[in-house]
């Protein structure tokens, strides 16, 4: 498969603050990549790069064999990008913004009404056709937005955090509509720092502190857990968190997910030790496989241990 | 309990927060429709719903900063129609947008927030003391607020919000954006505070964290369709995770049968 994006060491500082450092990255065309960290991991610095908005400190980057620093307006037509705070026209209506971004991209009117139609089926936003944008709910200016990222077909959606501060409900939908736009053979780049939608992505970088923790698929990703995880259930899980801890466990290996704890345990002595202090609390526990979430957390502590001095 | 003044009610001082009929009108759309709600004290309440569906209007009225259409709801004791000064005093509020100064070191802006509250020098520097130390914000005290990781920043909120010993703590959206270690910890914080004896009313997006509540509402349309506990809820409701719950109530499923 052909590549769509290389990163080669890229670094980008804001004054003495390192933003990325030294990030290596391939997406493939037609792939769903996610970047997928918390605030502050450089995802939004990664996506401006490549979009051409920043430069670099160091390093190389190529989008369709264009470098995006050296030449924006050519690669401008081949991508779209959906920034955290898409400035959508609170004024105008559903159908107004679209043709407003139409224009903006030089779309013909015949083109222009293809695509609408078929953007307003697609985002399910047909029945608010004539709503003003400033009226939506937050779910739904996002499907606007990304419909205005899309009216002029690139080949390459960037999307920075689409879903955050979205509804569980709202969020499904987005992605849906994102799964679609990859079966159509668009290539997709989307930070997000809900660890659950890695899932939904083809391959994702994990990404902190301006690094990738780990780049792959998830299930290749979880293999990098260092630990057996032990699931448990019980009636008063804080309770059963503080009962392990006075029994030698870390609390830093102890994890609510829910309605469950996740237990970190070191080696086979440990998990025997926890199922049996379980139990004897009244719960139950499994082993059971790691998430791209408790493989995060487990390699964030990692490296929390390797450097300190960081708060 | 206690009756209060020109309204032949009495509320139960168990009650944190008790809503009635609460309704607020923006022309001819009702952000809030006729909402009836019980909080317990020491409770962690979360409260949950679609974007839209009037949260923040509602968590707007129970601070005090806006006034019901209709209905009434009672905070600490406090009728939100007529008290509404009072209430702000008595209660912390916390938004994922929070206003903290960027350009001031973290005790400037706890210092800067209990005046606002009307506290003492000697009150401030108290409350600090204990706050800074329960949040582990200790050792940053002379840091600039610019320079803190957000999982900090939001400790630092949680702080300033925390400054006056509310009773009754509005936490909207206080996890957004952070890692999930940082999550976590931010909920240890939130048990031991419920704990030391104040009720948590929170809202969140993270369906993991809805579970870590003693009891939760779904809105929707401006309207509770779901109320209880969250063993309780999927129990009831026959679903495997509050993801699925809520999924099931809020989504498509639900929409389609209406």
């Amino acid at each position: 498969m052909n590549s769509a994006v290389q990163i080669v060491d890229f670094s980008r500082s804001y004054g003495s603050v390192p933003a990325v450092k030294t990030l290596t990255l391939n997406v493939r065309e037609g792939e769903l990549f996610g970047l997928i960290g918390p605030d502050g991991a450089g995802k939004t610095t990664v996506l401006r790069a490549l979009c051409g908005l920043i430069g670099r400190d160091s390093g190389t980057m190529s989008v369709f064999g264009i470098d995006p620093v050296r030449e924006p307006r050519k690669l401008r037509e081949s991508i779209g990008y959906m920034p955290q705070r898409f400035s959508l026209y609170p004024d105008l209506t559903v159908a107004e913004n679209l043709r407003f971004f139409a224009d903006l991209y030089l779309v013909s009117a015949t083109e222009r009404r293809q695509r609408e139609e078929r953007l307003m089926q697609f985002s399910r936003l047909a029945p608010f056709r004539d709503r003003r944008a400033s009226d939506l709910s937050g779910g739904m200016k996002q499907k606007l937005a990304l419909s205005c990222t899309l009216i002029h077909t690139p080949k390459l959606l960037i999307l920075d955090e689409p879903t955050t501060g979205v509804d569980p409900v709202s969020r499904r939908e987005f992605w849906a509509i994102l799964k679609e736009l990859a079966a159509d053979g668009i290539t997709l780049i989307v930070s997000t720092p809900y660890m659950d939608e890695a899932l939904l992505c083809h391959r994702i970088a994990l990404m902190n502190k301006g690094s990738a923790l780990a780049v792959g698929t998830t299930s290749e990703i979880t293999t990098l857990y260092p630990y057996t995880l032990v699931e448990a259930i019980a009636d008063d899980l804080q309770k059963l968190r503080r009962l392990l801890v006075t029994h030698g466990l870390a609390l830093n290996h102890l994890h609510r997910f829910g309605s469950k704890l996740h237990v970190s345990c070191s080696n086979s002595e440990e998990v025997k030790l926890v199922t049996s202090k379980v139990s004897q609390y009244g719960g139950s526990a499994r082993v059971t496989e790691p998430s791209i979430e408790d493989t995060f957390v487990a390699l964030l502590d990692n490296q929390k241990t390797v450097n300190p001095t960081q708060p | 309990m206690s009756r209060h003044p020109g309204l032949n009610y009495v509320i139960d001082p168990d009650l944190a927060v008790l809503s009635q009929s609460l309704t607020r009108r923006f022309g001819k759309f009702t952000a809030v429709d006729d909402l009836n709600l019980e909080v317990k004290r020491r409770e962690i309440f979360g409260f949950l719903g679609a974007n839209g569906a009037g949260k923040t209007t509602a968590i707007r009225m129970f601070c005090g900063l806006l006034k019901p259409s209709s209905g009434e709801a009672w905070v600490d004791g406090l009728p939100i129609s007529t008290d509404a000064e009072a209430i702000k005093r008595r209660i912390g509020y916390m938004s994922q947008r929070f206003s903290l100064y960027d350009d001031l070191l973290i005790e400037e802006n706890t210092n800067f927030f209990g005046g606002i509250y009307g506290l003492s020098k000697r009150e401030i520097e108290a409350s600090k003391a204990e706050t800074f130390s329960r949040l582990g914000l200790d050792h940053l005290k002379r840091t600039l607020t610019r320079e803190l990781p957000l999982g900090y920043k939001q400790r630092l909120a949680l702080a300033c919000a925390m400054l006056h010993h509310p009773r009754l703590l509005f936490l909207d959206e206080p996890t957004g954006g952070v890692d999930p270690v940082a999550r976590r910890e931010f909920w240890d914080i939130i048990y031991e505070t419920a704990e030391a004896g104040a009720t948590i009313f929170v809202t969140t997006h993270y369906m993991d964290e809805a579970e870590y509540c003693s009891r939760i509402s779904i809105m929707k349309e401006g309207k509770i369709i779901a109320l209880g506990a969250p063993a309780e809820l999927k129990r009831l409701h026959n679903a495997n995770s509050m993801e699925e719950l809520f999924l099931d109530l809020v989504g498509e499923k639900a929409r389609g049968s209406r």
